[in-house]
């Protein structure tokens, strides 16, 4: 690999040169925009996470240091809260994932024979971005309140005790993050399926194998790459999402997520080095977690 | 690529790709590390130390510019049909000041949380005045982010109620002057508890389990239990009798009784009948009967409720002071403030606004919500101010409420 990048370096010198100048000129505006815009908060983020409250200094008041005891202490605090977000996301793709497949399937692979439904249903899939997201979730809240159509069928079905309630549960939470981000997942998913040789499936039904073989032997692996990009386009808005878990939405005092905490912490208690900390677990935590999941599903070329 | 055409030999082919690719990744590497020194340099330079130096206050061109910025919160102000505020209309008639009403604070802690690094270094936070919660207030003194009033150029303010003239985070209002108040009392459907609440031990009724709300506002909500524990939380009180409200209030959410803590958003719960009963701010009440059908009746507690006050300020990197403290003396004409509290239906500070109601609506100055006689005060208490280090402490308390575990 290296030999053959010193000899197309060493064919053409001048070439090269003149095109690495050129490229790194046109690279400039993006670097800028990533120093001011990505680097800068994010060393900001770090530093603010060190602090330590200023000596005899009001609420909010924080000195520069190296306390790293603020990990510490945030994970010590909140760990419930770390594990939930990280259980709700995983939960939330995994739904998305099954309610996304066979809808990407039939748009992609069935509905190709009329292109016209094909358009309609992509139209759908996108059609609630039309509509902000925090309205979509309130109005889900409105829908699944005790006293609605929805809730009081359940109940007179006994399929819910009549004291019980759906807003505010955990439930409802991943319900929420299911639904928000279902899009994410069909769209991904949507791109490849399109992009499937239904000649493999006919020659492996050829070769005597059934349609689930079929389904699992060659679908799903010639999909992987779209299953990748939709999981991981769920998963980590959703661990870092506050929205669907807040009070306000649909979540409870007992569903908060990390996100919430932070919240709390930067906006109600002024803890500054517990709110920057918290969002570098949380980072740290997803990009762990990303390469683990992309380097086991063998797709580090796909990404 | 021009450079040359590729081997055929698609295996050659993909190493040239990916020695290509790491070639551009060591370029970019370079730039990344020239890129984090700089970044290094900028987030350096950025404030979020300590702050603890109090920020100048900007100079007045009041004189010279005559706008006026106003950040307020949303329905708090007498608004017609075509999105107009008739009162401020007839502010810019008679002064020549043209305002900019913003409805710019949903929460106090949001809006802090917007302005707090442009305040500390003193610069102008796109707002001449603003009104905030007692409380808050007290931050923003006790931090410099407010600017000295000159008395001079609000005579009116002879008309504030002699209650409201020397509140412990402000004696003699140098820096903030009240504009309107309410209380913080409790709530109920009529129609499903036709018998209504007496005090907030009813809200504990296990009819009424995963029906009740609470105010995300701690001394609000804490307020009224502590109340109901008979304590005075405008007088002495400490860590015990904080814990123990807080302890209450813990085991009415782990056990289920308390469906939800919210800020201003519970008037959806009480709308969709989520909760039945809850903790909730006097004004609010009206508006909602008002809008969604006569079916909530507000009551102060037996035990009390709780008092508040938003106030205005100046922000210290306002240059258009004297413009505010006009527009301040404007509203604090009882015809004026009568006319607003007609039309927001919370307490006006301004003395003589109730004789001025009189004239538009009779039975409007006989509201004990909007125009509180000497017996209704009586039953409402201000939350005493807290230290920062008690502040801290409780805030963390009772943030675990919110948070669950």
């Amino acid at each position: 690999m290296a030999f053959a990048a010193f000899a197309t370096a060493e064919a053409q010198p001048q070439v090269q040169k003149r095109k690495s100048r050129i490229a790194l000129f046109l690279l400039l505006p993006g670097i800028l925009y990533l120093v001011l815009f990505f680097l800068t908060p994010l060393i900001s983020l770090v530093l603010t996470s060190l602090q330590t409250p200023a000596e005899f200094g009001d609420i909010g008041q924080y000195d520069y240091a190296f306390n790293w005891q603020n990990y510490v202490t945030v994970v010590q605090q909140y760990l419930p809260h770390i594990l939930r977000s990280f259980g709700y996301a995983l939960a939330a793709t995994v739904l998305a994932l099954l309610f996304s497949y066979p809808l990407a399937y039939f748009i992609g692979v069935k509905a190709r024979r009329w292109p016209l439904l094909q358009s309609l249903m992509l139209v759908l899939v996108i059609a609630p971005f039309f509509i902000s997201f925090l309205l979509r979730t309130l109005a889900w809240k409105q829908l699944l309140s005790d006293e609605s159509f929805i809730i009081t069928s359940l109940k007179a079905l006994s399929l819910m005790a009549p004291d019980a309630h759906f807003t505010g549960t955990p439930a409802a939470v991943i319900f929420g993050l299911t639904y928000n981000f279902i899009p994410f997942m069909t769209l991904p998913l949507y791109t490849t399926l399109e992009r499937l040789d239904t000649r493999y499936l006919e020659a492996g039904s050829d070769l005597y194998a059934n349609a689930f073989t079929v389904f699992r032997k060659i679908t799903i692996p010639l999909s992987m790459p779209g299953i990748v990009a939709g999981t991981l386009l769920t998963f980590i808005p959703a661990a870092g999402d506050y929205v669907n878990a807040s009070r306000d939405f649909l979540g409870g005092p007992d569903t908060q997520m990390m996100g919430n905490v932070i919240e709390a912490n930067f906006l109600v208690l002024l803890n500054y080095p517990a709110a920057a900390a918290l969002s570098i677990i949380l980072m740290a935590a997803i990009l762990v977690l990303v390469s683990i999941y992309v380097k086991r599903s063998g797709t580090e070329d796909l990404l | 690529m021009t450079a040359r055409p590729l081997p055929q030999d698609p295996m050659i082919r993909s190493l040239i790709a990916h020695a290509r690719q790491a070639q551009l990744n060591r370029r970019t590497l370079l730039a990344g590390a020239g890129a984090g020194v700089s970044a290094l340099a900028l987030a350096a330079c950025s404030t979020g130390g300590g702050g603890q130096t109090k920020p100048t206050p900007a100079d007045d061109k009041s004189s010279s510019d005559k706008t006026l910025n106003w950040a307020n919160w949303a329905a708090y102000i007498d608004e017609d049909e075509d999105g107009n505020y008739p009162t401020l209309v007839a502010f810019t008639e008679e002064t020549g000041i043209d305002v900019t009403y913003d409805v710019a604070v949903d929460d106090n802690n949001t809006y802090y949380g917007k302005v707090k690094d442009q305040l500390a270094l003193g610069q102008d936070i796109g707002a001449d005045t603003v009104c905030l919660t007692d409380w808050m207030v007290d931050r923003w003194i006790r931090f410099g982010y407010t600017q000295e009033l000159n008395h001079d150029n609000i005579p009116n303010l002879a008309n504030l109620t002699p209650a409201l003239q020397d509140p412990d985070f402000d004696p003699g209002r140098k820096f903030s002057v009240p504009w309107q108040g309410g209380f913080a009392g409790i709530a109920w459907n009529k129609d499903a508890i036709p018998g209504g609440l007496a005090s907030v031990e009813d809200l504990w009724n296990s009819e009424l389990k995963g029906r009740v709300g609470v105010l995300s506002e701690m001394r609000d909500t804490i307020g009224l239990i502590m109340l109901q524990n008979g304590v005075d939380i405008s007088g002495e009180w400490g860590d015990a009798e904080f814990e123990e409200a807080n302890e209450l209030l813990r085991e009415q959410v782990e056990s289920g009784q308390v469906r939800n803590i919210k800020g201003q958003s519970y008037l959806e719960d009480l709308k969709n009948e989520d909760t039945l009963a809850a903790i909730v701010w006097s004004g609010d009440i009206t508006v909602i009967n008002a809008e969604a059908g006569d079916h909530w009746e507000f009551a102060i507690p037996t035990a009390g409720g709780t008092l508040w006050n938003d106030n205005f300020l100046v922000p210290v990197g306002s240059p258009r002071k004297t413009n505010a403290e006009t527009l301040i003396n404007y509203y604090y004409e009882p015809e004026v403030a009568a006319e607003v509290a007609a039309w927001v239906n919370y307490i006006t500070p301004v003395v003589g606004a109730k004789e001025a109601a009189v004239a538009i609506d009779p039975e409007l100055a006989e509201n004990q919500l909007i125009f509180p006689n000497e017996e209704t005060l009586s039953q409402a208490h201000i939350f005493r101010s807290l230290t920062p280090a008690e502040e801290q402490k409780y805030q963390a308390a009772f943030q675990t409420i919110l948070l669950g575990s």
